[in-house]
């Protein structure tokens, strides 16, 4: 169990790092472009574009948020 | 394998990004065997080797034999956008101020001080004749580092194998040569200074990786999601009907503007100044003292 644990424990900080949003925000993005491209409600140079726009949005969050919280801090 | 354009811009690319992680995990090494054991710490060195040599065959294998072109576009894309995004948020926060920058030789000291600690407290364990910590510790630096440079190998040699613009024969060996060269000099140049390497660039490269880790990453996803929709065929961007590498580079100077109004930005922000005046003045001393020093030794 140890073993499970310990190995789960070490790929969740491998992929996910120290900034859980970066990971949780892509495979939200993802989805939702999965959703547009398989429903064909958008072209396929408008659906790369709105989600290379989302990855864009979810650094920019991520960056936002770490800002906010060492503004606390300090 | 003709050397290629294409097979030297990979090879630079997995260089680049292996320098980085092989200088991190030689300041770990380094430490165990000035600290505890020369040869528990090479042993789990070449454990790791190993290990990561099994992994990138292994997997890329299983994605190279295994799953359909968009699959391995987006499978890929997101691999790099995980690693990439993450480089370049990290590196943004370091250059505005806001995280300190990557120190090898506190990390060094860091690594040693623990060392030094586990001696005092537990004693020496010894296993297959090996001191256990030194091992273990060598081990886990060199894999975890090298964990990140295989993902980048696989991705990268496998997308220049199967690229129809730039492709390179052998995409995943050619990719493996570029990561292997920096292995070597950086532990030959680490061997002949025997202290950490301070003096590479690592905040630079690592923004630089973060920029094209980030670009080919929001590239593939995007031409992956082709998989979703009915045809399940690859998407193309603007501009890339024909294959055309116009998107990629639009893809890349979009990174590249937007991270630099990032840091432009943040550095606005009173914490980062203040951080920054802190950093600036930190560096002042040091120039100064070296200075001295030389003067000194002159």
């Amino acid at each position: 169990m140890r073993l499970v644990t310990g190995l789960f424990r070490f790929w969740f900080d491998f992929v996910v790092g120290d900034a859980w949003e970066i990971a949780a925000g892509i495979v939200v993005v993802i989805a939702i472009g999965a959703l547009l491209a398989a429903s064909e409600a958008l072209g396929e140079e408008q659906l790369t574009l709105l989600v290379g726009a989302g990855f864009v949005l979810v650094v920019g969050a991520s960056l936002y948020f770490e800002a906010r919280r060492r503004a606390r801090a300090a | 394998m003709g050397v290629t354009p294409a097979a030297i811009a990979l090879i630079g690319t997995t260089f680049v990004a292996a320098a980085v992680e092989v200088v991190e995990a030689f300041t770990i090494v380094l430490a165990m065997g000035l600290t505890r054991s020369w040869r528990a710490a090479i042993v789990g060195t070449l454990a790791a080797f190993a290990a990561l040599a099994v992994i990138t065959a292994l997997v890329g294998v299983a994605l190279k034999d295994v799953v359909s072109e968009s699959v391995l576009q987006l499978v890929i894309g997101t691999l790099l956008l995980i690693f990439g995004l993450q480089w370049l948020r990290k590196a943004i926060l370091r250059s505005s101020g806001l995280k300190a920058l990557h120190d090898e030789e506190e990390t060094f000291r860091e690594e040693q001080a623990a060392a030094r600690a586990s001696l005092e407290r537990d004693g020496r364990e010894t296993r297959m004749g090996l001191d256990w910590f030194a091992f273990v510790v060598s081990f886990k630096g060199v894999f975890l580092e090298g964990l990140e440079v295989v993902f980048i190998v696989i991705t990268f040699g496998l997308a220049a194998a199967n690229s129809t613009t730039a492709r390179v024969e052998n995409g995943m060996a050619v990719a493996a040569v570029g990561a292997a060269l920096a292995a070597v000099i950086v532990m030959l140049a680490g061997a002949l200074a025997h202290k950490p390497l301070s003096a590479v660039p690592e905040n630079t490269m690592k923004y630089a990786v973060g920029l094209l880790l980030s670009t080919f990453g929001t590239y593939w996803t995007g031409e992956g999601l082709g998989y979703f929709s009915p045809s399940h065929e690859s998407f193309h961007w603007y501009g890339g009907g024909g294959d055309a590498p116009w998107p990629l580079v639009g893809v890349f100077l979009a990174w590249l503007v937007l991270s630099r109004l990032a840091v432009a930005g943040l550095r606005r922000l009173p914490s980062a100044q203040k951080a920054l005046a802190a950093r600036q003045a930190r560096e002042a001393t040091a120039t100064a003292g070296a200075a001295g020093a030389e003067g000194a030794t002159a």
